[in-house]
């Protein structure tokens, strides 16, 4: 019992990353931009989150400065994909190696070696210690950390936003049928800026997420695929915010099922279990297919009637 | 209140064509002015000019006097004019209040008010005297109704110019009755209504003033009530046109194409054509009349193979070709001049000579083992340009750089070229100049005579009444009626076109 | 200027333009790692330059070595010319290489065979792999229209994590590295001269590009795929079975991909290594493929620039600029093609004329 109870906070803990990187998918897509370039923004993220801190030593500047590095690297893709109208994918693509790149290149800069930083002060995990002594759920929340608690809160106002928000509806209407907002007098254009650069910034907490926890530095490759999972659990959720929420909760679980199978003294080889969220994924889209609804407009580049 | 809306000296052109030249328009408040043209006169330039998605090169507007400035649609908002364009601007999975709201949505906070939006959608309504529910998604609304939510879109706005470009392109002749008396409604409140259409029957019932555009420049500007439909075709084509092919009297021969009690779903499951039948002869041109979105589109589909089939049978020359790939149907000689030529019927991005081989490609002499044979192809292109009268620089050139009458021309000609027996023909002169108009429908008598089956689907009912032998009109997804030449005439076809069948 | 001579302009401007602002722009990154002032920015581009040449292209051995990065960025970079040309983004390129290397790492170990058959068991078995792997997506996207790019990137990294278990862990891991055995001599592929790497797999590779282009331009299937690619409606209406051809283009794609991957265990490494992340052949190509403007010839020179580029990462090491700026050099020029700028200014200028 104690086993499956820590196998699931330890899913809640490492699902974090993923909460945050899919709603930032999530606004993105809903505007109509296509972002695999998620994987890039976690990257800059968790890096430049790493670089905070050791400056500093201040996990928080850690996380602002992680913040940071996921926005700016979207800028670069909201220029190339809504100002230069290029194909979407192949900018994403382009953003991903490009920040495997910057960031390697400059991790040698500042620490004079590759392959991995050096330790920093990573983000409190118990948020207070009167936390633990509320009744009842005390002992869940002794488990959790600020980044869990944060990723939820994103999750409700990012249900709020695109449902219940005026900006929500002409984000919604510039990912459907940008041409019907525009008559309208609607800026798609700045909306879907606004939408990419959100994106970003979450993507950046993400990454955040992942490197100033439990073992808190920068190693290259550290994201794995997590911003790709991500997009999976949007499809996953049908680019609705708690349901991807949940998905991203079972993507955790699957990561988290290393380390019960290794509680339990299964011997299995350890790439078994890395694989197992991709081949979530994939029997994920598989079984969503269809019936998911993508917004409209998604992928597809806006030019006003003006700039024809 | 607006008393006077003009636009002086308008100029705009886009790369080397000259939309608009020195245009002159005004308005004058209450009145429902029509701008009529062909196709490509410059009309939609214009208003698009007016409602702030193009800036003019030069020229000014002015409302009552005085000059103003438009840069974007929300300008022109401003201003109070508003568009419905020929293409809806609807969002298709928001329901009918949040599609009339959206970019001017009322708030409490940065919370949108639903509750105020659904009361302001059922105040309009109940004023004109649509009949809408708020909630209703566009997706489950049909033409006329979407139609009426455009509508609404500029009232909310409290749009005293009202532009509608095409509004009867796609309605029923009942649905145009009720435009017209919503029309009248608006002028009596003392809005003014900008009717953009090239369909000279509802200039005359539904305008007080008319003007008339020609390749960019103002040809004519008259009342209503002096306007006769000669002087409108003159004005609008520089020579008095009518719509006249000879037909000579041919008799057609045996069955090539039936079509057995056919049933097409859309994505939807809804039945898009419905228990359709018709036969097509040898010799014979069988039109098919309807208004746009009776399943003509799927009909058409669902012969050439693109679209499956839900029951029924489609025969051709004895051969039953339901499942029939579309290769195994071109090869048993359907050849089809698609709807939509951007579409289905060119590459644009490939030269002619390689367009040429859609539909081709397998088969000798454009196929030689597995490679194509390029010398042959292109000695089969320079003869149809030739023989088609398709103006181009050259077989290779792209042929998105030629204009859309030549583009048709060319599918035609390619199109007849192939070895066939049955011609289908969607639209064939859609977008396409008057030259080439007549040209085709030359073409189209031609395979009449050469005894192939010519099956025309078209929404201008002058061209299906000038060409038909038969005419089959399509209501729903199925047949409403059948009429021979002899007997056919607009009144009879337009009551089928609604769904009326035919009287005793 | 005359007409043809205006339409290469504006077809081959684009990707040297991308490549020359490339380098500009990563001269910059230069100067900032080894501490230089802005005004020695010119030293600094040349500085790039001449490495890039002088390791490149000075001697003959040194150019081999470009060659021996450049085969498999060609393998993969006509696969993915195969798809693009089919309106696909074949992303997994990547992880049908990696296959491909990781059956050539098996059937490599198989002792008894003679030379020639081994070699060719090898390519078979590198294209079978190729092949199936691209099926996964292929079928998907045929069968559900599922978008292959996700799909294609979870398959890469389960290819990566079999291939580092078959490296580590199976029964023909070496235990004292982190590789398997070295394949038996007979699968190993002949080499030019004893002191390069260079073997008959570059020969393969340029023949195959050839085959290629005469496959897209010449061939029914090549013009179906490409008529796919452009306009599916139209080439659905024309008889083309667009289905049929996206997943015969991914299909082929897989299989150089693979042949690529096992030649180049075959020829190179002569063993599978495991891998801490992707070893990068499918993704550069990408670049390579846009920048060649999707063509099989031109895709060859792009190769054996992007190789000069890999080549010389060793020297920028050494140096003291980050080997890391290869891949800005690369991800500056996708940004560059993929927003078209160049031709679209072009396009521009010649149109206000």
């Amino acid at each position: 019992m104690n086993l499956l109870l820590s196998t699931f906070y330890a899913a809640l803990r490492l699902s974090t990353p993923l909460i945050f990187a899919s709603m930032g998918g999530l606004v993105s897509e809903k505007s109509g931009v296509t972002n695999i370039a998620l994987e890039g923004m976690m990257t800059m993220g968790a890096f430049f989150a790493v670089i905070g801190s050791y400056i500093t030593g201040n996990p928080l500047i850690g996380v602002i400065f992680g913040i940071l590095g996921g926005g700016a690297i979207s800028v670069i893709h909201a220029i190339v994909c809504i100002r230069l109208r290029a194909q979407q994918t192949i900018s994403g693509t382009a953003i991903n190696l490009f920040s495997t790149a910057i960031t390697s290149f400059v991790m040698f800069k500042i620490f004079n070696k590759g392959g991995q930083t050096d330790l920093v002060t990573a983000l409190p995990f118990m948020p207070a210690k009167w936390f633990s002594e509320v009744p009842v759920v005390g002992s869940v929340l002794r488990e959790l950390n600020w980044f869990i608690f944060m990723s939820f809160a994103i999750v409700i106002l990012m249900q709020w936003l695109i449902n219940r928000s005026v900006l929500g509806l002409r984000i919604r209407a510039a990912g459907e049928h940008p041409k019907a907002a525009d008559t309208l007098g609607v800026d798609v254009i700045k909306i879907r800026y606004i939408c990419v650069i959100l994106s970003g910034i979450l993507a950046g907490l993400g990454g955040a997420a992942l490197s100033l926890s439990a073992t808190p530095l920068f190693i290259e490759g550290m994201v794995a695929g997590r911003g790709f999972i991500a997009l999976a659990a949007m499809v996953f959720g049908r680019w609705k915010p708690i349901n991807t929420l949940a998905a991203c909760i079972i993507f955790g679980l699957a990561d988290a099922v290393q380390i019960m199978a290794q509680g339990l003294g299964w011997n299995m080889p350890s790439e078994f279990y890395s694989s197992i969220p991709y081949v979530m994924s994939i029997f994920t889209m598989i079984l969503f297919a269809g019936k998911a609804q993508a917004p409209k407009a998604c992928g597809i580049p806006y030019t006003r009637e003006s700039d024809k | 209140m607006l008393t006077e809306l003009r636009m002086q000296k308008i100029n705009k052109t886009f790369a080397s064509v000259r939309a608009n030249i020195d245009v002159d328009f005004d308005l004058k408040k209450g009145e429902t002015h029509v701008l009529i043209g062909e196709n490509g006169a410059g009309k939609t330039t214009l208003m698009n000019i007016l409602y702030g998605l193009y800036q003019p090169d030069s020229g000014t507007i002015s409302i009552d006097g005085n000059e103003i400035k438009i840069t974007c649609p929300a300008d022109s908002i401003k201003h109070g004019i508003g568009m419905v364009h020929q293409h809806f601007m609807l969002v298709e999975n928001f329901s009918v209040a949040e599609n009339v709201v959206l970019g001017n949505e009322p708030r409490k906070g940065r919370k949108l008010d639903r509750k105020k939006a659904r009361q302001i959608v059922r105040d309009l309504c109940a004023r004109y005297q649509f009949n809408l529910d708020p909630d209703m998604l566009i997706s489950e609304l049909s033409v006329g109704k979407q139609q009426k939510v455009e509508i609404l879109k500029l009232l909310y706005r409290d749009a005293d110019i009202l532009i509608l470009d095409e509004p009867t392109a796609v309605l029923t002749p009942t649905e145009i009755e009720e435009l017209a008396n919503i029309i009248h409604t608006l002028n009596s409140e003392g809005k003014s209504v900008i009717l953009i259409t090239h369909k000279l029957r509802e200039v005359l019932t539904m305008s007080s003033r008319l003007t008339v555009l020609r390749n960019g420049i103002v040809t004519g500007q008259m009342n209503t009530t002096d306007a006769t439909v000669t002087k409108l075709v003159n004005m609008m084509v520089g020579k008095n046109l009518a719509l006249d092919v000879n037909i000579p009297y041919h008799e057609p021969s045996e069955k090539v194409l039936e079509v057995l009690d056919l049933s097409v779903r859309d994505s939807q499951g809804h039945y898009v054509v419905n228990n359709f039948n018709l036969c097509l002869r040898k010799g014979e041109i069988v039109g098919i009349a309807g208004v746009d979105g009776n399943g003509q589109s799927e009909l058409l589909e669902a012969l050439i193979g693109v679209r499956k089939i839900d029951s029924g049978r489609i025969i051709a020359s004895s051969a039953d070709i339901s499942s029939a790939t579309t290769l195994e149907r071109i090869s048993q000689g359907i050849s089809c001049i698609a709807e939509d030529r951007h579409k289905r019927g060119v590459i644009l991005e490939m030269p002619l000579v390689e367009n040429t081989l859609l539909g081709n490609y397998f088969r000798p002499p454009f196929a030689k083992g597995i490679r194509i044979d390029y010398k042959a192809t292109r000695k089969v292109t320079e003869d149809m340009v030739g023989r088609y009268d398709v103006r181009t620089p050259s077989i290779d050139t792209n042929i998105m750089w030629l204009s859309g009458g030549n583009q048709q021309k060319y599918v035609v000609a390619r199109e007849i070229s192939k070895p066939h027996c049955i011609l289908l023909a969607a639209q064939p002169t859609r977008g396409v100049d008057i030259g080439a108009k007549q040209f085709i429908h030359e073409q189209l008598v031609k395979e009449r005579g050469e005894d192939k089956g010519v099956l025309l689907v078209s929404t201008e009912l002058d061209e299906i009444l000038a060409l038909s032998d038969r005419i089959v009109v399509m209501y729903k997804g199925g047949v409403s009626g059948e009429v021979t030449r002899c007997d056919a005439n607009e009144q009879l076809i337009g009551r089928l076109m609604i769904g009326q069948h035919e009287e005793g | 200027m005359s007409k043809e001579a205006k339409r290469m302009l504006m077809i081959g401007a684009p990707p040297i333009v991308s490549i020359i602002v490339a380098f500009l722009i990563s001269a910059l990154f230069v100067l900032w790692s080894k501490d230089m002032r802005l005004g020695e920015y010119f030293a600094a581009l040349l500085k790039l330059v001449t490495i890039v040449f002088s390791e490149s292209f000075s001697t003959k051995l040194k150019f081999m070595e470009v060659l021996v990065y450049a085969t498999p960025l060609l393998f993969c970079g006509l696969a993915h010319i195969i798809c693009f040309r089919c309106g696909l983004f074949n992303i997994g390129v990547e992880g049908q290489f990696i296959l491909g290397m990781t059956s050539a790492g098996i059937i490599g170990q198989f002792t008894g065979i003679p030379a020639i058959l081994q070699v060719i068991l090898i390519m078979m078995t590198g294209v079978l792999a190729g092949g199936i792997w691209a099926l996964i997506p292929a079928s998907l996207k045929a069968l559900k229209g599922i978008n292959e790019v996700v799909i294609c990137i979870m398959t890469n990294f389960l290819a990566m994590h079999f291939s580092n278990y078959v490296a580590l862990r199976s029964n023909i891991a070496d235990v004292n590295a982190t590789a398997t055995f070295m394949i038996q001599a007979n699968a190993q592929l002949p080499r030019f001269n004893d002191s390069s790497r260079l073997n008959i797999s570059t020969i393969v590779v340029i023949i195959l590009a050839i085959f290629v282009y005469f496959f897209l331009f010449s061939t029914k299937r090549g013009y179906q795929i490409r008529a796919v690619g452009l306009n599916s409606f139209a080439a659905q209406a024309g008889g083309i079975k667009v289905n049929v051809n996206i997943v015969l283009a991914l299909v082929i794609s897989g299989a150089i991909a693979g042949l690529g991957g096992a030649l180049h265990v075959a020829g190179v490494q002569h063993r599978l290594i495991s891998v801490a992340g992707f070893p990068g052949y499918g993704m550069d190509a990408i670049a390579i493929s846009l920048l060649s403007n999707r063509n099989p010839v031109a895709c060859i020179f792009v190769a054996i620039l992007f190789g000069a580029l890999r080549n010389s990462s060793r020297m920028f090491q050494i140096e003291g600029i980050p080997k890391d700026t290869v891949y800005i050099i690369q991800a500056i020029i996708i940004f560059f093609v993929a927003a078209d700028l160049i031709s679209k200014y072009l396009k521009q200028r010649s149109r206000t004329k």
